[in-house]
């Protein structure tokens, strides 16, 4: 049975979802945005060799999405201690 | 030594600790052998899920095709690494927390109906099937070149380790099994890929060096690319997008939902503890198939790049068909690799033009495996990439085979057809599934519907189509009826393949496509195989619009989710 009464689960809920989608606006913004919608105007830039929007599209959106995941479960690590729900105790 | 006898022995030694593992885990409860036991590490799992995900289609074919296509590659990098964002955060740890051992068992109880179980387990099987004739197909291409048969034959030997393996294994097995092939295939990946990027550019590590200058020169190596590719008349290598802006969303977003919606990957976080290390655990997994996947485009880049200079050393210079290398007559011998003297003059002419072009085949395939021959890397690292390749092949064909056999054993004989069967009598009926499995993919195999990567993705669409929107569904919402859910599923994976049959062939039987597969055919130009993101909207769209017209679910459905949603209580649902 959830420790949690019907109010906290539905705020443990909301604060999960805001950071959900905080966290997928900038999944998205790496990937369909600097990767292939923005491409040709991020290619005018260069790095090295690499065309900026290219590297977005074979290697940066790549390094985010893992720096993406931990971020997600070190925030929900501590949302869950927050509410008592964790499972360390 | 000679490669041959070098190989022999590497491949012998991978196989010989697989075997050690799969002997020393193998499963002695139905609940090893579906989640193995629920204890495994999340550092442990990640490794795991990263060589049951890796398959012969990303070892073998994926930088060979990024060489081929460019930036347009670009599809699967992203949509093959992204969905792991998605899985992480939308589905591994409610999935976990349910605490339970298939997909489709969760369906049913969401779901309420053992109707919406069955859709479940159809179109699991039809996903995984079609997802298991690509590495079929990637074991017969490495069995081939390793025993230097013809790739029927090679297939057939595949079949048999697999066999072999599957059956023994269950999860527990196949779980520790896959930490070791892990181990194996990103170091026959990455070794090769060091040795390239020091001999062309001096930078040791592939990801910076494919961004480099060339040894001695102040020339980019991606530049030289685009000037080496565009000589011949082929696209720029760095900006030539996969069809349009639209195909690349498209098919992008199809391979990442379809990343979180196949069941053999979504099954691996059911083994971890706890609700928090199936977050972590998805974290650790993309990091290990990371190291990979930003290793291939360097892989792609620099094998396109050394293939070139072979054949066509400078400007109007050409090799001679009498000259070739050792690697260029090993690989004709396997028939993916061809040359036709279309002008007689003894020399190869490979341009972008169908009319004049000498080179009639190079398969996507070789690029990786031939890569180090062409580089002339050491005998011993040409015999690790073919243990590498079979490792990939191996693992992935591994956990599957998992998914289909405990679908058709857990789902369908326990949770439907015979509830009454005891422990032991379902565990030996998912060997006898497995067994099924392996018969049934060998065959598709032998009678390959396109090329590995290309069956790959339409498992990809399928999974996109069905059991992902009902997953998101069952969580995210608690007004989504049993008739939406069936219907959405039904609609979603019979628009995603009524689309791929009219274009590629009824179960792509040559000949039967009512609609030809070209890009003026195609719905707003997404190919077929890009196509699971829009029967995925399909999917949605009908299930809610069926859920406002149907009855609400029963109020221990809306209790489910609510538990689910909520991380404490996992460990006490692990022992249901």
């Amino acid at each position: 049975m959830s420790p949690l009464n019907e109010e906290q689960a539905q705020q443990y809920w909301r604060r999960n979802l805001a950071l959900m989608v905080k966290l997928l606006v900038i999944w998205f913004v790496v990937s369909y945005g600097c990767g292939i919608l923005l491409v040709d105007v991020l290619n005018q830039i260069s790095i090295g060799g690499y065309k900026l929007g290219f590297w977005f599209a074979q290697q940066g959106s790549i390094y985010v999405f893992v720096a993406l995941i931990f971020y997600y479960a070190k925030k929900m690590a501590a949302l869950d201690r927050e509410f008592g729900v964790d499972e360390d105790e | 030594m000679d490669l041959r006898t070098l190989t022999y022995i590497v491949v012998g030694l991978s196989f010989a600790l697989y075997i050690g593992i799969a002997f020393w885990a193998r499963a002695g409860s139905t609940k090893d052998f579906y989640v193995a036991g629920g204890g495994i590490h999340p550092i442990q799992n990640g490794m795991a899920t990263a060589a049951d995900w890796m398959s012969a289609a990303s070892f073998i074919s994926m930088a060979g095709l990024i060489a081929f296509m460019g930036y347009g590659g670009s599809v699967f990098l992203m949509g093959w690494t992204g969905g792991f964002v998605i899985l992480a955060m939308l589905l591994a740890p409610y999935l976990r927390k349910y605490g339970k051992f298939t997909v489709p068992e969760f369906i049913g109880d969401r779901f309420y109906s053992k109707s919406a179980r069955a859709v479940a387990v159809i179109c699991l099987i039809i996903c995984s099937v079609t997802y298991v004739i690509g590495q079929m197909k990637g074991v017969g291409v490495a069995f081939s070149r390793f025993l230097e048969v013809d790739y029927d034959t090679g297939l057939y030997v595949g079949m048999v380790i697999v066999f072999f393996y599957a059956v023994l294994g269950g999860m527990k097995g196949i779980t520790y099994t896959q930490i070791a092939q892990y181990c194996v295939l990103i170091l026959a990946y990455t070794i090769p890929a060091i040795f390239i990027s020091l001999q062309l550019t001096g930078n040791p590590l592939p990801q910076l060096g494919l961004g480099s200058t060339m040894v001695g020169t102040d020339t980019y190596l991606l530049d030289k690319l685009d000037q080496v590719v565009m000589d011949l008349g082929f696209a720029e290598y760095t900006t030539s997008a996969r069809l349009s802006t639209l195909n690349m969303f498209a098919y992008t977003m199809s391979l990442m939902i379809g990343t979180a919606g196949l069941p053999h990957v979504i099954i691996r976080f059911f083994t971890v503890p706890k609700v928090k290390d199936a977050r972590s655990s998805a974290g650790w997994a993309l990091v290990f198939i990371a190291v990979l996947y930003t290793t291939a485009p360097a892989v792609a880049g620099m094998a396109r790049l050394n293939l070139m200079q072979t054949i066509e050393p400078a400007p109007g210079q050409y090799l001679a068909y009498e000259e070739r290398p050792q690697w260029f007559k090993n690989w004709e011998t396997t028939g993916l690799l061809a040359f036709e003297d279309k002008n007689s003059d003894g020399l190869i002419q490979y341009t972008s033009n169908a009319e004049t072009n000498e080179m009639v085949k190079i398969d996507n395939d070789i690029m990786v495996l031939a890569n180090p021959e062409i580089a002339r890397l050491p005998n011993w690292v040409i015999a690790l990439v073919a243990a590498g390749g079979l490792a990939a092949a191996l693992s992935t064909a591994a956990g599957l085979l998992l998914a289909i056999s405990s679908a058709i054993s857990h789902d369908l004989l326990k949770g439907m057809l015979t509830p009454n069967i005891s422990e032991k009598t379902e565990l030996t009926a998912s060997r006898i599934a497995m067994a099924c499995a392996i018969v049934g993919a060998g065959y598709l195999g032998l009678n390959p519907p396109g090329f590995a990567a290309g069956t790959v993705a339409l498992a990809f669409g399928l999974a996109a189509s069905s059991i992902f929107p009902a997953l998101m569904m069952g969580i995210f919402s608690k007004t989504v009826s049993k008739e939406g859910a069936i219907a959405g599923m039904v609609a979603g994976i019979g628009v995603t393949l009524f689309y791929v049959f009219q274009h590629k062939g009824i179960m792509f039987i040559p000949g039967t496509a009512f609609l030809g597969d070209t890009p003026e055919n195609w719905f707003l130009g997404i190919e077929p195989n890009a196509f699971g993101v829009v029967g995925a909207i399909v999917n949605f769209a009908v299930a809610l619009g069926v859920s406002r017209v149907t009855a609400q679910p029963p109020e221990t459905v809306r209790e489910l989710v609510e538990h689910i949603r909520v991380p404490v209580g996992a460990a006490a649902a692990q022992d249901h």
